[in-house]
C-alpha cells in the first residue's frame, strides 16, 4: 500500500486554506472503449443531483477502442457550462497520456492516478493521490473479463470521498444509468464505488483545494444531449420520413429519433408505423429521398455533418430552385475533408449558406442549447413548408454529442401548419393554378401534392429553367423573374425566422456577437471582461440566417463589435459582410478559435483584451 | 355541321379518353426510340385504366429523362438530378405509398452516374416501374459511350468501345427487382405486354428497352441500332397480358403456354417460342443472359418474375394511408408523451 506516498500534505505555496466550493473542473483521462463513459456520467449526474450546475464534455478519438479519451466535468455554482481550459482535478487512468496530462496542469491541481504510473515524481506543486486500481478491482469483481469495465467505477468512489460528493447520490445516479433491467450490473459497479471510497477514506488525506456542497442550482432541470433534443423536436414536429447515412457526430440524432418513433408513433389500432425511416446508401441518396418525400407532402428530414453536406450540394440546389421543403440537420465537425471527425467546429456556416452551384441561398437556424435544438427542429419543419425550401439546422458536435443541463422542453403551442398546399376542392374553386406564381407578394407560390385527384393538380417539377406554370423555359425574362421572386422569398423569411437574443448595455461601446454554442464562452467572457478589466459589453446572439434588421441595429449602437467564430476563416463575419453596409462592416472585429475543442471563455477574453489594447 | 351527331368518344374503363393520358409535344429527334416508348406508356396506362392523377413520374437527366414530359400530363412529374431519380422516387413512395410511380431513365443515367442509386433501389424492391431507355450513348452531350455500350461497338467517329458493358438486367435479377424484362422500342406488341404486366405487378419492375439513338448510334458497327436489333433480337416467348376485367377463357394447348397470376389483377400468358422459358427461375434467367451475351444475341421478354416478395412500403410496415397527409393527431404525440420524456431525463 502506498499511504506514505500522499504528497505533499502541507499547504502548497499560495494555497488558501478555504476550499473552493462548487467551482472546478475534473478531467478523467482514460482509454477509448474501457467503459469509462458510465463512470463519468454517474459522476456528472451525482453533482447535478446535489443541485450543482454541471456540464460534461467528452473529448474522444475517431476510433472504436484503444486511443486516448478525456472527459471533463465542470461544476460551477455560477452556472457557467462552457468549457474551462484549466483542469483542477485530474483522474489519470491512461498510461499513454498521463505524463503529458500532469505536466499541463496549473500549480495546485489535484491528481488521482493509477499507482503504478508513479506520476508523483513528475512535479512537486500538485497534490497526488495514488490508487492501486488493479488491487482494488479484484475482490469486488471476481469475473476477470469484466474488471476492465468495473475498474473505472473505483475512481468515482475516490473522487466522491475527496470532493465530498454524497455517496447516496452516486448510487442514485448509478441505478438510473443502468436502469431496472441491469440491476445486477449496477450492484457490481456499486461495489467498485464503495471499494474506491473505502480505500480513499483509509489511505488518502483529504487535502484538495476543491470541495462540493449541496446547493439549489438544478431544480426541475433535465440532462440531455443536443442530438436527442433535436430528435425529440423532430418527433413533436410530426416528422414522417427520415432518410440518413451514418456519420459522426450526427448518427446518434437519428438513432435517438428511431427510438422515439418506435415508442410513440406506432398506430395503436393497426400496429403499423406512421413514419418511414430508411438508412440510405450515401448522403446523395438520403437528401434525394428527403426531397422526394417533401415533394410528395411528407415532413421529411435528414441529419449529417460536413462531408455529408458536401455530398448534398447538388440536391440542395434542386431543393432551392424547385422549391421543395426539407429539413437538414448539420451537426458540424472539424473540416476540411475528413478533418477531425470527433472534434467540434462551426465550420460549415459559409458553405451551407450557399450550398450548391448558381445563385443558391439557404436559410439556417443556429441552436445553442438542447431547448433550442428541440424548438428549432419544430420551427425548421414549419419554415420549410411555409417557404417551400430546404432549411438547415446548424448544430455542432459540442452541442449534439455532449450532455447538457437544460430546462424541460415546452409542448408546442402552435398547430402544425403545412404551408400553401392546394387540394382538389381548392382547385375546383380556383379552376387551376400556376405553381411558381407570386400570388400573395411574399415570393411563395402554391403547390399541389402528387396523388391529388383533380385534373388541374399536376405540374412538372424540374431543376431546369421554368416559368410560372412550371413549364420548361430558357427565356431570359422568365428566368430572371423566377430568380427575382426567389430572392424576394428569401427576404420575406427574415421577418419569420427566430429573432436574435439581445442584451443591450447602455454604457457599452463594445458589442459581442455570436451564434450557436459560442454563447457559453461569450457569456462567461463578458463577465470576465467586466470583472477583470471593467469593460462593459452588449451582446447579440444570432439564431438564424438570413439575418434580420436586429443585426445592423446592434452594430449601429456600438463602436466596435467582436464577432466570435469557431473556425479559421471568420465565416460568420464573412456572411455578415455579404449583407451589411460598408460603415457597419468597418466596425466588425474577428475573434476566432479553431482548435476543435469546445470554445472556452478565457480564449475569448485574452483575444478581446489584446485587440482592445488593455 | 352543328346538327351532325358526332360518333361517341372512345373511353377506357374509368371513362377517360386516351387524350387524358397524353403529354406535351416531344422535343426528341424524329425516329428516336424513346418516343415509341412514350406512346406505349400512353396506350398501356389508358388501356389498363390507371387513374392518371395517381401516377407520379420520375426521371434523372438526359434525353430519356425528358420523356416524362411527353406522356401523362395529368400526373405530377419530377425531373431530378443526373442518376438520382431512384432516391427521389423512393422518398415520394415512402411519403405516399399509394402513388403509382414510373421512372424513366437512360443507360448513362442508370448504369454510369446512377449505378449506385439503381443498385440500392433494387435491394429495396421499391414498388414502381423503372424503364431504362437504353441506346448505349450520351445523346445530349453528342455521342459519347455509356456503360451499357457493348464491347467492340463502334461510335460514329470510329472509336471502338474496349470495356465490357454493365447488364442492368443481370444486376436487377441478382439484387432484388421482382420483375425484370428486356425489350426493343421497335417491338410494339412485346413492350405493351411487358408494360401491362408491370402495371399489375406489386413490386419493382425494371424494363431495359433497347431504344436506338438515330442521331449518334444507329450506324454500321453499332450494337444498339435498329438494324442490329432486328437481326439479333431473340424473344424468349410470345407475351400476352390478360387484364382481370377482360377475363376471357382461352383454349390452351398443354405445354404451349405458361400463365402467371399478378397480384394487382390479371394474368401474364407466356407462349413458348423454341424453348420453354420459366421466368420464375432466377438462376436460369442469369444463365440465359450469359449465354446470349456470348452468342451475340439480345434476348427479350420477361426475364424474371417473382410475385411473392414484399415491397418497401410493406417492409417498412407503413400505415395504409399516405404518411404525407396524416392529420396532426396521428403524427404529433400528446403532451403526456413529452412530460413522460422530461421526467425520464430529470
Amino acid at each position: 500500500m502506498s499511504t506514505t506516498e500522499v504528497s505533499p500534505a502541507a499547504a502548497l505555496p499560495g494555497e488558501t486554506h478555504q476550499p473552493v466550493i462548487n467551482d472546478f473542473t475534473i478531467q478523467v483521462a482514460t482509454i477509448n472503449g474501457s467503459g469509462s463513459q458510465t463512470a463519468n456520467s454517474v459522476l456528472m449526474r451525482a453533482l447535478f443531483q446535489m443541485g450543482i450546475p454541471v456540464s460534461g464534455k467528452n473529448l474522444f478519438p475517431s476510433n472504436i477502442a484503444g486511443l486516448p479519451t478525456w472527459f471533463t466535468i465542470r461544476a460551477s455554482q455560477h452556472g457557467y457550462v462552457g468549457r474551462k481550459k484549466e483542469i483542477d482535478f485530474l483522474v489519470a487512468m491512461n498510461p499513454e497520456t498521463a505524463q503529458e496530462d500532469v505536466l499541463k496542469l496549473e500549480p495546485g491541481a489535484a491528481v488521482v492516478y493509477d499507482e503504478p504510473l508513479k506520476l508523483n515524481a513528475l512535479r512537486s506543486d500538485l497534490q497526488f493521490y495514488p490508487v492501486p486500481f488493479d488491487k482494488l478491482v479484484g475482490p469486488v469483481c471476481p469475473e476477470a473479463r469484466l474488471r476492465k469495465l468495473v475498474r473505472n467505477m473505483i475512481y468515482d468512489g475516490v473522487v466522491a470521498h475527496l470532493l465530498g460528493i454524497e455517496l447516496e447520490e452516486i448510487r442514485k445516479a448509478l441505478l438510473k444509468q443502468f436502469g431496472a433491467r441491469k440491476a445486477k450490473a449496477a450492484e457490481l459497479n456499486w461495489g467498485a464505488v464503495v471499494a474506491g471510497r473505502d480505500f480513499a477514506a483509509t489511505n488518502l488525506a483529504k487535502t484538495a483545494r476543491f470541495a462540493v456542497q449541496r446547493m439549489n442550482g438544478t431544480a426541475g432541470k433535465i440532462i440531455i444531449d443536443g442530438n436527442a433534443a433535436t430528435a425529440l423536436g423532430c418527433l413533436f414536429a410530426g416528422v414522417t420520413v427520415v432518410s440518413w447515412y451514418p456519420i459522426t457526430p450526427s448518427s446518434s440524432l437519428v438513432e435517438s429519433l428511431i427510438g422515439y418513433l418506435k415508442r410513440f408513433r406506432i398506430d395503436q389500432e393497426t400496429g403499423k408505423a406512421t413514419f418511414a425511416v430508411l438508412q440510405a446508401e450515401d448522403e446523395l441518396a438520403s437528401i434525394g429521398m428527403v426531397l422526394g418525400a417533401g415533394w410528395a407532402g411528407a415532413r421529411a428530414m435528414t441529419a449529417t455533418s460536413g462531408p455529408g453536406i458536401s455530398l448534398m450540394a447538388e440536391f440542395s440546389g434542386l431543393g432551392y430552385y424547385a422549391e421543395i421543403p426539407a429539413v437538414i440537420v448539420n451537426v458540424q465537425r472539424v473540416g476540411p475533408s475528413t478533418g477531425l471527425p470527433t472534434r467540434t467546429m462551426q465550420g460549415d456556416i459559409l458553405s451551407t449558406a450557399v450550398l450548391s452551384h448558381g445563385d443558391t441561398k439557404h436559410p439556417m437556424l443556429f441552436p445553442s442549447s438542447p431547448r433550442e435544438c428541440f424548438g428549432m427542429a419544430i420551427q425548421a419543419f414549419d419554415l420549410a413548408e411555409r417557404f417551400q425550401t430546404p432549411v438547415f439546422v446548424m448544430s455542432d458536435l459540442d452541442l449534439g454529442m455532449n450532455n447538457w443541463m437544460s430546462d424541460p422542453f415546452d409542448y408546442p403551442t402552435e398547430p402544425i401548419r403545412r404551408g400553401k398546399v392546394l387540394n382538389a376542392a381548392d382547385l375546383d374553386r380556383l379552376g387551376g393554378f400556376a405553381r411558381y406564381k407570386d400570388v400573395d407578394g411574399d415570393g411563395v407560390g402554391y403547390r399541389t401534392l402528387p396523388g391529388t385527384h383533380h385534373s388541374a393538380a399536376a405540374y412538372f417539377t424540374r431543376g431546369s429553367g421554368h416559368n410560372e406554370k412550371a413549364g420548361y423555359s430558357e427565356r431570359e425574362d422568365e428566368y430572371m423573374n423566377n430568380m427575382d421572386r426567389l430572392a424576394r422569398k428569401f427576404d420575406t423569411m427574415r421577418a419569420h425566422l427566430p429573432p436574435p437574443h439581445s442584451e443591450l448595455n447602455p454604457n457599452a461601446h463594445v458589442g459581442i456577437l455570436c451564434a450557436g454554442t459560442s454563447r457559453y464562452a461569450a457569456e462567461e467572457s463578458r463577465d470576465q471582461l467586466r470583472r477583470e478589466h471593467g469593460l462593459e459589453t452588449s451582446y447579440l446572439r444570432l439564431k438564424a440566417y438570413p439575418f434580420g434588421k436586429e443585426l445592423a441595429d446592434f452594430i449601429h449602437r456600438h463602436e466596435r463589435v467582436y464577432v466570435i467564430d469557431q473556425n479559421r476563416d471568420a465565416q460568420l463575419l464573412l456572411l455578415m459582410r455579404l449583407e451589411l453596409d460598408p460603415d457597419d462592416i468597418a466596425k466588425l472585429r474577428s475573434v476566432r478559435y479553431y482548435g476543435g475543442l469546445p470554445l472556452d471563455a478565457r480564449t475569448l477574453t485574452d483575444e478581446i483584451v489584446r485587440q482592445e489594447g488593455f | 355541321m352543328s346538327t351532325a351527331t358526332l360518333p361517341p368518344k372512345k373511353t377506357n374503363r374509368i371513362g377517360l379518353e386516351v387524350l387524358s393520358y397524353k403529354g406535351g409535344k416531344t422535343t426528341l429527334c424524329a425516329g428516336c426510340g424513346h418516343n415509341s416508348i412514350s406512346e406505349r406508356i400512353i396506350e398501356c396506362f389508358y388501356e389498363m385504366g390507371v387513374e392518371p392523377w395517381s401516377v407520379a413520374k420520375f426521371s434523372g437527366i438526359g434525353c430519356s429523362s425528358k420523356s416524362p414530359a411527353y406522356f401523362l400530363n395529368l400526373a405530377h412529374g419530377f425531373n431530378a438530378v443526373h442518376g438520382r431519380a431512384p432516391s427521389v422516387a423512393t422518398g415520394a413512395i415512402m411519403a405516399n405509398r399509394n402513388l403509382f410511380a414510373i421512372t424513366v431513365s437512360g443507360d448513362g443515367d442508370t448504369a454510369s452516374i446512377g449505378i449506385g442509386q439503381f443498385i440500392h433501389m433494387l435491394r429495396r424492391n421499391v414498388r414502381q416501374i423503372y424503364i431504362i431507355e437504353d441506346n448505349g450513348v450520351y445523346g445530349l452531350t453528342k455521342g459519347q459511350f455509356s456503360a451499357t455500350a457493348d464491347l467492340g461497338s463502334k461510335l460514329k467517329t470510329g472509336v471502338v468501345n474496349e470495356l465490357p458493358p454493365i447488364d442492368c438486367c443481370v444486376e436487377a435479377i441478382q439484387l432484388g427487382a421482382t420483375l425484370v424484362a428486356r425489350s426493343f422500342s421497335g417491338d410494339k406488341r412485346q413492350l405493351q405486354a411487358i408494360l401491362k404486366t408491370a402495371i399489375a405487378h406489386q413490386g419493382l419492375s425494371v424494363i431495359d428497352v433497347i431504344s436506338p439513338c438515330v442521331t449518334f448510334n444507329d450506324h454500321e458497327g453499332s450494337t444498339k441500332s435498329y438494324s442490329y436489333m432486328k437481326e439479333h433480337d431473340e424473344p424468349l416467348h410470345e407475351l400476352d397480358f390478360v387484364p382481370s376485367y377482360e377475363d376471357i377463357a382461352v383454349e390452351i394447348e398443354e405445354g404451349e403456354v405458361r400463365e402467371i397470376e399478378m397480384h394487382g389483377g390479371g394474368r401474364l400468358r407466356l407462349k413458348k417460342l423454341g424453348r420453354d422459358y420459366d421466368p420464375t427461375d432466377k438462376m436460369n434467367a442469369l444463365r440465359v443472359l450469359d449465354e446470349a451475351e456470348h452468342q451475340g444475341h439480345v434476348v427479350t421478354g420477361i426475364l424474371y418474375l417473382n410475385t411473392g416478395k414484399p415491397h418497401l412500403a410493406e417492409l417498412l410496415n407503413l400505415v395504409d394511408e399516405p404518411l404525407a397527409t396524416l392529420p396532426e393527431a396521428r403524427v404529433r404525440p400528446p403532451r403526456e408523451a413529452l412530460d413522460q420524456m422530461m421526467e425520464e431525463l430529470r
